[in-house]
């Protein structure tokens, strides 16, 4: 245990040493949020109380969206690629050597970036988007926490998937294509760039069933108060439910790639 | 001098066309994985698409623009940016040869250093969303109704693609540029260019003024596809510009090349590898 939270604090460390990095990033999110939240103005002025937000919940979605979005890998860039490159090299074989479970490895690594990136990239975008703009705020303090606790299980769900597609990389040799198909599930089936409440008809219903759910609508949500009490509860089953799956999901194809490992390289 | 000049482009162009084609080779070998990426990238800007589609599965208009004016902006700026994507997109990816101090092979030999930035890598898999937009602008003309068709109009929505790639691609070679200096900032730069593209995507009319104005007369963004396609469709200039302002985008965007090649000759001299 000791050593799975070396690794999680040592994740942390590594991606605090990038600050003009993280600064850039900030810079980003804060200009798509303002060019987002002009879009939503539009569209929320023609339809006041579209997907159940009124304007301040709609706005104040836009810029949650722009906070998870790096701490949920929500667009990739989380550890995924320096795992894919490990997986291309040969220099997983080094891994699967070591004394510690592949997949708690990178787990904790994954969540100790994500803790940083949430503090790192979250907080100003959403600060400048509250200053900027009249956005919805939880009412009752306790609900933060409820968001905390969304959030952390949004990660997971995202680090799930993510090491799946990573793990693809044994059969297909190279991860470009594996990681866009993911990248294009994640920005739009987590609601990144329209609410999933907003989605018409079937594609609405399938999409807030997707595990991309639990990593922005879910928490939004949860954070927009739409979700207490019991609900609160059945969204966190939700989220839960989509890690566990997902992560048997990665131990079991994991079991079946390191038995075919073919180290690349000489 | 100046043919000198020539020579130079000339060169770099053959230097860029041989890098590109070696890469382009080198994709081939992983098959699948390239399929995967092209169809991938044409599907993922659809999405992006859309997002447009299902907004307006809400609202008849938005900021007073009908769906047809919003998808040929839409069409418009994403046929541009596919282009100077396709074409300068891996100059961006600097960033890690600056890091790493592999920069180095590039200064050694005996090709421009932009046209070799250029074409590293050089990803073929780009035209699917170069693919994208040419469909969505097509079919905008197609949707579109209203719009008395001169020849100056037509001519403008070819010659928009081509003037707004310019201006994409300048600022990608600028934003490249800045990474000799900030190693890690290349998500500013995105900001500008994806940042662009999607605030190109809409009308200007739902901005508010200081950012309509800024990306006129700031960061010309506005030359890609706001000031001449509000021309073609017949409605007033953004920011106060006259309407002859749609003709000089040619300039503007002349101008984005002129600073971007200076830009990327600063950072190109303070360049100091990292020796290992």
């Amino acid at each position: 245990m000791r050593l799975y939270w070396t690794v999680l604090a040592s994740g942390f460390r590594r991606h605090a040493t990038y600050r003009v990095a993280t600064a850039a990033g900030v810079f980003t999110n804060t200009v798509f949020g303002f060019v987002l939240t002009f879009t939503y103005v539009a569209l929320w002025d023609e339809r006041p109380r579209l997907g159940g937000y009124d304007m301040a919940e709609a706005l104040a979605y836009v810029w949650i969206g722009q906070s998870l979005l790096a701490a949920c890998s929500l667009m990739g860039g989380g550890f995924e690629e320096e795992l894919i490159q490990r997986i291309k090299t040969g220099d997983i074989a080094v891994d699967l050597y070591r004394p510690a479970d592949l997949q708690l490895w990178w787990f904790s690594a994954n969540l100790g970036r994500a803790a940083f990136q949430l503090l790192g990239r979250g907080v100003v975008p959403m600060a400048v988007g509250a200053l900027a703009f009249d956005l919805a705020l939880p009412e009752h303090p306790l609900t933060w926490l409820a968001f905390l606790v969304s959030v952390l299980l949004g990660v997971t769900v995202s680090f799930a998937v993510w090491y799946l597609v990573a793990l693809s990389v044994f059969w297909l040799l190279d991860g470009a294509g594996a990681v866009q198909v993911a990248w294009l599930s994640g920005v739009f089936f987590s609601g990144m760039l329209l609410p999933l409440t907003v989605f018409p008809g079937a594609l609405g219903e399938v999409a807030r069933a997707l595990p991309w759910a639990s990593m922005l609508q879910v928490p939004a949500d949860v954070f927009l108060e739409k979700r207490t009490g019991w609900e609160l509860w059945e969204a966190y089953a939700f989220q839960a439910g989509w890690a566990l799956v997902l992560l048997a999901a990665g131990r079991a194809v994991q079991a079946v790639a390191t038995r075919r490992v073919v180290v690349q390289g000489g | 001098m100046a043919s000198g000049r020539v020579a130079t482009a000339a060169e770099g162009l053959r230097a860029y066309g041989l890098i590109a084609v070696m890469w382009i080779r080198s994709t081939m070998t992983y098959r699948f994985s390239f399929a995967m990426t092209l169809v991938s990238n044409l599907v993922v800007n659809f999405f992006d698409f859309v997002v447009i589609l299902l907004m307006f599965g809400h609202v008849r208009g938005l900021g007073g623009f009908a769906f047809g004016e919003v998808a040929f902006l839409y069409g418009t700026t994403s046929t541009a940016f596919g282009l100077a994507d396709l074409a300068m997109g891996q100059v961006g990816k600097v960033g890690r040869r600056v890091r790493d101090g592999t920069l180095d092979t590039f200064l050694v030999r005996p090709a421009p250093v932009l046209a070799q930035v250029a074409a590293d890598r050089f990803a073929l898999r780009r035209l699917g969303r170069l693919a994208q937009g040419l469909l969505v602008l097509v079919w905008s003309l197609v949707v579109l109704e209203g719009v008395e068709w001169t020849v100056a109009k037509a001519a403008m929505v070819p010659l928009m693609t081509v003037t707004g790639a310019l201006i994409f691609g300048s600022l990608m070679t600028a934003g490249a540029a800045f990474q000799f200096w900030a190693q890690d900032g290349a998500e500013v730069a995105n900001s500008f260019t994806y940042g662009g593209n999607t605030l190109l995507q809409y009308p200007p009319s739902i901005f508010a003024g200081e950012l309509v104005r800024g990306v006129v007369y700031v960061v010309p963004l506005a030359f890609v596809n706001w000031v001449p396609a509000l021309y073609v469709l017949g409605r007033e200039a953004p920011a106060g510009l006259p309407p002859w302002a749609a003709f000089a985008s040619p300039l503007v965007a002349a101008g984005c090349v002129a600073l971007a090649g200076l830009a990327w000759r600063v950072g190109i001299r303070s360049y100091r590898s990292t020796g290992s």
